[in-house]
């Protein structure tokens, strides 16, 4: 939260120009919050993604709260992770793409034209599907993203890796191994490890692509331990195929179908009283 | 009927494989034989430690390192201009060139190694020596640095397209990966895709290396053939190459000890190339395993 304060006022002068244009209200101090801001952590408004002639996201508007879990399922194809990838922008790198609309992260928009990107990314950590781990020792994964940042302090870097690592619920695993490669490590292990290393640049929003496809059940069993724990600090949200890891884990479930936002509720009531019928439908696996 | 004519097919295609071996082991032999003759009446204690090499004049000597030392330095030249600005184009075209430039790009950049070699070594004589000796005016007409330079440049593909695909079969998760934790492509590049792909690169460089101490033309044409003792890249030298070529062409008696001279130095350069294409292979092999 803190790092975008700073984005704010270093883009102010450009600030009050691209907002009123691309605001519905008009905010002239971007430090007087208005109520909708202190609610929600994280919101889009009539979101539309194509990949050249290809509309991949049709028309999605969503609001998040802070500390919570959110969920989007969907057939594959359904656009979910495209849109989960909006958040830290790691679609731009796409040939093609292309987006309209606003999403706003902590009142701020995201696509505004002078976002620093690596600014953004330091904010909104990102969790992949397949652990992808770097081929550097189990310190260095954790310790990379502070190092990027250009901190050079040994005992902070340290201390930062292990809190990070006590967080991800490795530290007991990997306490002696610190210098091993972290692909020694087990695919549940590097999974985790992948948690830290994004917890470790101190971020306030965590996406998860599909976490623990790639992961055995107890693996699986464990990540999803931490991701609950992380709720305290942290605003997730996880795209899944597991409709029952989602009715599990998260408080809010988002179903998507063929690039449209169908439902998004509570996950208590879409997996017992959806509103639409095509929810029902897909949640109790007659299609999808 | 159809069985025969399998078996006539995998036949002539097995005999065309073992045609390839068994001329590599006669050329091997053919070397170590002669090689072999040559160090019946020169030591081999001599042959690395004599600092002369002037088997075709009436004071014999049979050092070998001056004209390893040619070889060397022009080899040295040609790496240090070859290594940065290989590096450089596989790195601009992985990372950051959009797909359809790398596409047109690498091939252009190929045709360089196409290029008949002798075509660089008359353009190393002829226009890159002239042209140093503007800023260099004790530059001699044959030396080792224009024939390095422009060997440099021949092997720039060695470098830039081995070290492309290496870096580019780098696994775009960990791309991802680090611009999600808020890394530039520089840093991207620098901090993770170059360290993942070293080994390749390493191999790269040993294949651009092993390519440059067996090059011939250039260096007989533009490096002189003088074999000297030296570091010096402005005046005139030897490579083992080169001395071959000149033997080669000279009218020295078949089967006399200044002919198998040839063999001599033949043998020590295939033994260094030899090294290196092995090292490239193991180091090619262990990379391999670490990403199927």
């Amino acid at each position: 939260m803190e790092s975008l304060f700073i984005l704010e006022t270093n883009g102010k002068k450009n600030y009050s120009n691209t907002m009123s244009e691309i605001m519905t209200e008009k905010t002239e101090d971007p430090k007087i919050e208005t109520p909708i801001a202190e609610k929600y952590k994280l919101q889009t408004k009539d979101v539309n993604v194509f990949y050249g002639d290809f509309q991949a996201i049709k028309d999605v508007s969503m609001n998040i709260k802070p500390k919570t879990i959110t969920a989007f399922i969907g057939p594959s194809g359904c656009g979910k992770s495209t849109f989960l990838r909006l958040f830290n922008r790691m679609n731009d790198y796409i040939e093609d793409f292309k987006m309209e609309g606003k999403i706003k992260i902590d009142d701020n928009n995201i696509y505004k034209n002078k976002i620093q990107l690596e600014q953004l990314r330091k904010d909104v950590g990102m969790v992949f599907q397949k652990p992808n781990p770097f081929p550097k020792s189990i310190f260095e994964n954790v310790a990379y993203g502070l190092k990027i940042q250009g901190i050079k302090d040994k005992k902070l870097i340290a201390d930062r890796v292990e809190k990070a690592l006590i967080q991800a619920d490795l530290w007991n695993e990997a306490k002696d191994n610190l210098n091993k490669s972290a692909l020694t490590l087990s695919g549940g292990q590097q999974q985790r490890l992948c948690i830290a290393r994004t917890l470790a640049v101190e971020p306030s929003i965590i996406l998860m692509d599909e976490p623990t496809s790639a992961l055995d059940p107890i693996s699986t069993a464990k990540i999803e331990e931490l991701i609950h724990q992380l709720k305290k600090d942290y605003t997730i949200i996880i795209v899944t195929h597991n409709m029952q890891q989602a009715a599990r884990i998260s408080d809010y479930t988002a179903f998507f179908y063929m690039g449209e936002l169908i439902e998004f509720d509570k996950t208590k009531k879409i997996f017992t009283n959806p509103e639409k019928k095509r929810t029902e439908n897909y949640i109790t696996g007659r299609f999808g | 009927m159809r069985k025969i004519k399998e078996l006539i097919i995998e036949k002539s295609l097995l005999s065309s494989a073992l045609v390839t071996i068994a001329v590599t082991i006669g050329i091997i032999l053919v070397l170590a034989i002669e090689a072999f003759l040559f160090f019946k009446e020169v030591s081999i204690f001599d042959f690395f430690t004599d600092t002369q090499w002037t088997p075709l004049f009436t004071e014999k000597h049979y050092g070998i390192l001056p004209l390893l030392s040619g070889t060397l330095l022009t080899t040295f030249i040609a790496i240090s201009v070859a290594m940065p600005i290989g590096l450089s184009i596989s790195i601009y075209l992985s990372e950051y060139a959009p797909r359809s430039f790398r596409k047109t790009i690498k091939p252009l950049l190929e045709l360089l190694a196409a290029v008949p070699s002798v075509v660089y070594g008359f353009f190393a004589l002829v226009v890159v020596t002239p042209y140093l000796q503007q800023f260099m005016p004790s530059l001699s007409g044959f030396n080792s640095l224009s024939a390095g330079i422009v060997m440099g440049i021949m092997i720039i593909p060695f470098v830039s397209s081995l070290s492309e695909d290496a870096l580019f079969a780098v696994p775009k998760s960990l791309r991802e990966a680090s611009y999600g934790m808020g890394a530039t492509r520089l840093q991207t590049a620098f901090k993770v895709v170059v360290p993942a792909a070293s080994s390749g690169i390493i191999v790269s460089i040993i294949l651009a290396i092993s390519r440059a101490i067996g090059e011939t033309m250039i260096v007989a044409i533009a490096a002189g053939q003088q074999p000297r003792l030296t570091l010096d890249p402005t005046v005139p030298v030897e490579t083992i190459t080169a001395y071959i070529v000149q033997v080669s062409l000279g009218d020295v008696q078949h089967g006399s000890l200044e002919y198998r001279t040839i063999f001599a130095a033949g043998i020590t350069l295939f033994v260094f190339t030899f090294l290196l294409n092995t090292v490239s292979f193991r180091i090619r092999k262990k990379y391999r395993e670490k990403y199927d």
